[in-house]
């Protein structure tokens, strides 16, 4: 069985679907509400994979499936659905992450008073990003993104009774709307460069090279391509959704959320739709490459920001005291080298690494959730330790995870996607900088995630909640485990050796290189890996920390690094200071301007009116034209209206403005005479 | 055609609804309530069989009635409907129930109440359509008389200085208004929008008032767009909005925003445009200002606000701003060697989309701020609630989905008429769709803040005790409103099918005389 283009809407609509009967189900009918999601869930995996198939059966062919959405002019707004491997894979990855994910609240919410509500928005979510994967239109992609926002908005403040919640919830969506602001400005300028928001047409779609040969033209200031803006305006938006500097303000507090939230939303799918989108419309982003004069390449950028992000994320990451802040601060560096990625040229690295994060980071975070749920909501990993012994599948599980994203070589899939950047990065012949801020943060990644670690399940707990803490129930650990064999399993499929993953995205086949290949850079990530590890370990790992209060061994080594990274580089108090207090100073000078100068304005006008409607009485009795008369008598109402409305008598000015509309009437008559 | 009087009886019959209010006292409040209900349904009960009759290919006037009426003046009666007016007649249909029916959940409807809330409503349906200035002004003059009364009688403690400031600002636009035209019917000898429509295209009705000299010429347009640029408002006519809308009932309040600010806009459409393309097209400039004013500065001033009617009042000046500034960039686009009618179109249907939208989720906004209001003995402040949505979810949901209506979110219908708006824009002004995006931003932020506090957080205020949610008098003006929003926000063609035609043509037309 295959699944055409044509059907391809099936998949996000069946989550849909499970999102409209959640919407409508009351609250107590938890299983009612639970089991339509997941059955929503499980129907998109089934035909994900048929899309798979597909997809697979040609897979340097973009087949699509366009539609008019509305009349427009002499045209119409058209939409459309894609399928090729990109796509296809993307929807198996949310697909299968998000239905474990579901699973996984099963028990994780089970306590929860809003249990439906919380499927309802579990299935919007999903619904919106497989609609991001398939769309064929930079519009409906654009729909789609905005909707998963707005599930994103309601997950982040799924407790809203708590004003932390309500406030992280808030700060998401006004932080990634001002990159959304950017995606929408790139989308009307590409719409009106092209006339159509369509990515594949027969030839007319904006990844086509018809025209994409017209955006690379030099066009703008300074030799720019059109492309180059277009570009990084929806790298702007991108930015927004993928956490990147200096957006990724919102992804740490968003840890607010239910930690399945966090595991699906803001670590391993929706975040990742910026580097989807980037890659997506990598064609359209690398055309200015052509134009070798132009002054600034948007890649050249992409991979800036993501060198920045990447480091940054894994610096902070390193003085994090909350175990989901740590993997957030994760997320936003791993995020930062899918970026690198794209940004170097390598969007199929990107991807590769975006897939893999997906399995190893929803693994941590459930794995996290299950330590969560097992110590009440402890989450202070001063306070957790010991687990080890208690809860012997989550440690395992986590173990997995934490060896993937550190990038502990050949057995784990976070090692050969980390490799495929780094070995793109050293390809990249702009500058070694992506290379050497890869390196950097291999060495950090491997540390704070020891760190974390041996926090969490080392040494013996460091309170009550810590100390009786058991294994959470089967229908937390299984998906753990399915995760953690995905998040070992899925690197095989992209490995030098058997690049079936590469081939498969880019549509051609990727000859198979020897893993030793490029082997000093190779070698040199392993040692990067060991240094991180070993480090790591003998600092937390040897002697684990034995009080609550015990000083952090970086923090007695640096104490005044310790505190800037811990309170994430201050950047939020900057922005605060600065953007925040700009906006209230705006905020107060359009209603200064509006009590003071324009209220203003008004009542002088209205008392200049006053004046005039006296002195011009004599005129008007002389009669000298009829639109003389009209005018004085216009002010000469506005004069009295605003003295009576002061004194507060009414009545008696209506009846003068009915009198002068009469009057007013009689003019026009007699103009018509003449 | 069959020459039966559809529109004489649209327009009319809301009236005659309030003539039997008025000759009928001794009726019991529960008859009364209906026949008011029922004489304002007669708009929506006679736009659906009149939306199925409608011949969407057409671009020119409908069920045209035009009747010899004051021969002295050259004044005939003159009603019809093109999909402009369509539109704007169902927006009609659809708030002027749905603001009574708020009136009478808030017990405040009475019969004085019933019989100028219909008044109001026969007026705007007037205005949208009569084809001669003459019987058009009338209407847009009388519109103004009820909407006095209703906000001064039926208002809040502020209640007579907002109702002062509206009468009489926007009578002073009108005043110069009338002036306009009166020079314009000196110079031509006709008042019938068609007739004068085909004078300004032609480059005739300029040439005429240029024999005005002087800056008289000028003159005569400014005074007729100061009467629809108070109207509207546009940046800065703006200041007696907030007041207005603050401080009418919550009914009023709605069909206010709803229906009587698209009043403005239809001016500048029907009128302004057709007849002024060249000082339009030579004051675009300061104009497109003046909307990014509205659109930026508006949203900005929202975020001060801390009465929610205020705030959402400041909404509507910023939606609005959004209708003018495509307006205007098309105007000053026109003439422009290779201009793009693609972008003309977008930015024109964008102005419609946006009339019709702004009024479902200002309306609605403006119901949501009235349960508020009667849940808590009148508080309508920022500070004076907390957790309403644990409270009652059924509310925080209707109000949630018409909020993410307004700020624009893609799935609801606000989107569709923004994105348009901007996509035209771009096409013709690059530099105002950027300014503009800061009224989208700022947009979001004040609404956000308004659904936090309130709707977010522990039970505070006056949410912290008892605080029903919806009833079913309440479900019955939001679900509708808010279902159509989802609705016209997946298909949005409902909408643009009936207008695309009359756009395109538009578009395609641009060119100064």
């Amino acid at each position: 069985m295959n699944l055409p283009a044509a059907q391809l809407w099936i998949i996000p609509a069946l989550p849909l679907l499970a999102a409209g009967l959640g919407a409508l189900t009351p609250r107590p009918a938890r299983r009612f509400a639970a089991a339509a999601a997941i059955a929503g869930m499980a129907g998109a995996l089934i035909f994900s994979i048929l899309a798979l198939r597909s997809a697979a059966a040609d897979p340097s062919a973009h087949s699509f499936s366009n539609f008019a959405w509305f009349d427009l002019g002499h045209g119409a707004v058209t939409l459309g659905w894609l399928l090729d491997p990109l796509s296809a894979l993307m929807c198996a990855m949310v697909s299968l992450v998000g239905l474990l994910i579901f699973i996984f609240s099963l028990g994780y919410m089970d306590a929860d008073e809003n249990f439906t509500r919380f499927f309802c928005f579990l299935s919007l979510f999903a619904s919106a990003m497989l609609g991001v994967v398939i769309a064929n239109s930079l519009l409906l992609l654009f729909v789609g993104w905005e909707v998963m926002g707005l599930a994103s908005y309601l997950l982040i403040g799924f407790w809203f009774h708590n004003p932390v919640a309500a406030a992280a919830a808030k700060k998401a969506f006004i932080t990634t709307r001002i990159g959304d602001l950017g995606f929408l400005l790139g989308l009307v300028w590409l719409y009106n460069a092209t006339g159509s928001t369509l990515l594949y047409d027969g030839g007319r779609g904006v990844l086509e090279a018809g025209p994409l040969g017209g955006l690379a033209m030099p066009a703008l200031a300074g030799g720019m391509a059109a492309s180059t803006g277009i570009g990084l305006l929806l790298f702007c938006g991108a930015a927004g959704k993928s956490g990147q500097f200096p957006l990724h303000v919102w992804l740490p507090d968003a840890m607010e959320g239910p930690t399945p939230v966090s595991a699906l939303i803001h670590a391993a799918t929706m975040v990742a739709a910026g580097v989807f989108l980037i890659a997506r419309v990598f064609p359209l982003v690398s055309a200015d490459l052509t134009q070798a004069a132009a002054p600034i390449h948007a890649l050249t950028v992409v991979a800036a920001i993501g060198v920045i992000t990447a480091l940054l994320g894994a610096s902070i990451a390193v003085a994090q005291r909350d175990l989901k802040r740590v993997l957030a601060f994760s997320t936003i560096s791993q995020l930062g080298y899918m970026m690198l990625a794209l940004g170097v040229g390598s969007w199929v690295a990107a991807v590769f690494h975006l897939l893999t994060h997906a399995f190893f980071k929803a693994l941590l975070f459930l794995s996290a959730g299950s330590v969560i749920h097992a110590s009440h909501h402890e989450q202070d990993i001063r306070r957790l330790g010991g687990l080890r012994g208690r809860m012997r599948t989550t440690f395992a599980t986590f173990a997995v995870g934490m060896m993937a994203l550190a990038g502990v070589p050949f057995l784990f899939s976070g090692f050969w996607s980390k490799e495929a950047i780094l070995h793109a990065a050293l390809e990249w012949n702009v500058s070694t900088l992506p290379l050497y801020a890869g390196l950097a943060g291999v060495i950090l990644t491997a540390f704070y995630m020891t760190r974390l670690l041996c926090e969490v399940f080392c040494g013996a707990p460091r309170s009550e909640a810590a100390a009786h803490a058991h294994e959470s129930p089967a229908v937390i650990t299984i998906p753990l485990v399915i995760l953690a064999v995905g998040s070992i399993g899925l690197g095989f499929l992209g490995t030098p050796a058997w690049p079936w993953l590469q081939s498969q995205l880019t549509g051609e086949t990727v000859a198979a290189r020897s893993i030793l290949e490029g082997g000093g850079l190779t070698v040199l990530s392993i040692v990067l890996v060991a240094i991180g590890i070993g480090s790591g370990w003998a600092l937390y790992g040897r002697r684990p920390r034995a009080t609550e209060s015990a000083p952090d061994p970086v923090e007695a080594a640096a104490p005044g690094l310790f505190t800037f990274l811990g309170a994430r580089m201050k950047i939020d108090e900057a922005y605060a200071a600065t953007l925040g207090r700009l906006n209230s100073l705006g905020a107060a000078l359009a209603d200064f301007l509006d009590r003071r100068l324009w209220g203003g304005l008004v009542s002088l006008l209205g008392r200049i009116g006053e004046g005039a409607g006296l002195m011009n009485t004599g005129a008007d009795e002389a009669g000298i034209n009829a639109a003389f008369d009209a005018v004085s008598g216009g002010l000469r109402r506005t004069g009295q209206a605003y003295s009576r409305a002061q004194t507060g008598s009414g009545q008696g000015y209506l009846r003068a403005l009915a009198v002068a509309f009469v009057v007013l009437a009689f003019l026009v008559l007699m103009g018509g005479g003449r | 055609m069959s020459g039966f009087p559809i529109l004489s009886l649209l327009v009319f019959a809301p009236w005659a609804g309030a003539l039997a209010l008025a000759v009928l006292p001794g009726l019991g409040s529960r008859a009364r309530t209906i026949l008011t209900l029922a004489a304002s349904l007669t708009t929506l009960a006679l736009a659906l069989p009149l939306l199925g009759s409608f011949e969407r290919a057409g671009t020119g006037y409908q069920f045209v009635e035009q009747h010899a009426w004051i021969s002295s003046l050259n004044v005939t009666y003159h009603l019809g409907l093109d999909g402009l007016s369509l539109l704007l007649v169902l927006l009609t249909g659809l708030l002027g129930p749905a603001g009574l029916l708020a009136s009478q959940a808030a017990g405040r409807e009475t019969r004085n109440f019933g019989i100028l809330y219909l008044l109001l409503q026969g007026a705007a349906l007037g205005v949208f359509l009569a084809l001669d200035f003459f019987h058009w002004f009338i209407f847009w003059e009388l519109s103004l008389i009820p909407a006095y009364f209703l906000i001064k009688c039926w208002g809040g403690p502020g209640a007579g200085r907002a109702a002062y400031q509206f009468v009489i600002y926007t009578m002073g636009g009108s005043a110069f208004l009338l002036l306009g035209f009166v020079a314009i019917f000196a110079a031509t000898g006709t008042l019938d929008f068609v007739e004068l429509a085909r004078l300004g295209a032609g480059g005739v009705l300029a040439a005429k008032l240029s024999a005005l000299g002087g800056f008289w010429p000028k003159a005569v347009f400014l005074g007729v767009f100061l009467g629809f640029a108070v109207k509207v408002p546009l940046y800065p006519f703006h200041t007696w909005l907030p007041g207005a809308y603050a401080e009418a009932p919550t009914g009023v309040s709605m069909f206010l925003t709803g229906v009587l600010s698209k009043m403005g806009v239809y001016g500048f459409l029907r009128i302004l445009w057709p007849l002024f393309p060249g000082p339009l097209h030579d004051a675009a400039l300061p104009l497109l200002w003046l909307a990014l004013g509205g659109a930026v500065l508006g949203a900005f001033a929202a975020m001060r606000q801390t009465d929610l009617k205020r705030m959402i009042a400041y909404s509507s000046v910023n939606h609005l701003s959004y209708c003018l500034l495509a307006l205007f960039a098309v105007s000053a686009a026109t003439g422009r060697p290779g201009l793009p009618a693609d972008a003309a179109a977008a930015a024109l249907s964008g102005t419609l989309l946006q009339m019709f939208n702004h009024g479902l989720s200002a309306a609605a906004l403006f119901y949501c701020v009235g349960v508020l209001e009667a849940r808590s003995g009148g508080l309508r402040g920022l500070g004076d609630f907390g957790g309403v949505r644990t409270a009652a979810p059924v509310f925080a949901g209707l109000c949630g989905i018409a909020m993410f209506s307004s700020l624009g979110l893609p799935g609801l219908n606000g989107f569709v008429g923004e994105f348009l708006i901007f996509r035209g824009v771009w096409g013709l002004a690059p530099w105002a769709a950027s300014v503009a995006c800061l009224g989208l931003f700022a947009t979001a932020l004040f609404l956000m803040t308004f659904w936090q506090r309130v709707f977010h957080g522990p039970r505070a205020g006056a949410a912290a005790g008892a605080f029903a949610d919806l009833r079913g008098i309440d479900i019955a003006v939001l679900g509708p409103l808010a279902a159509l929003m989802l609705i016209f926000g997946v298909l949005p063609q409902i909408l643009t099918g009936i207008f695309n035609p009359l756009i395109t043509a538009w578009a395609s037309h641009l060119s100064l005389p």
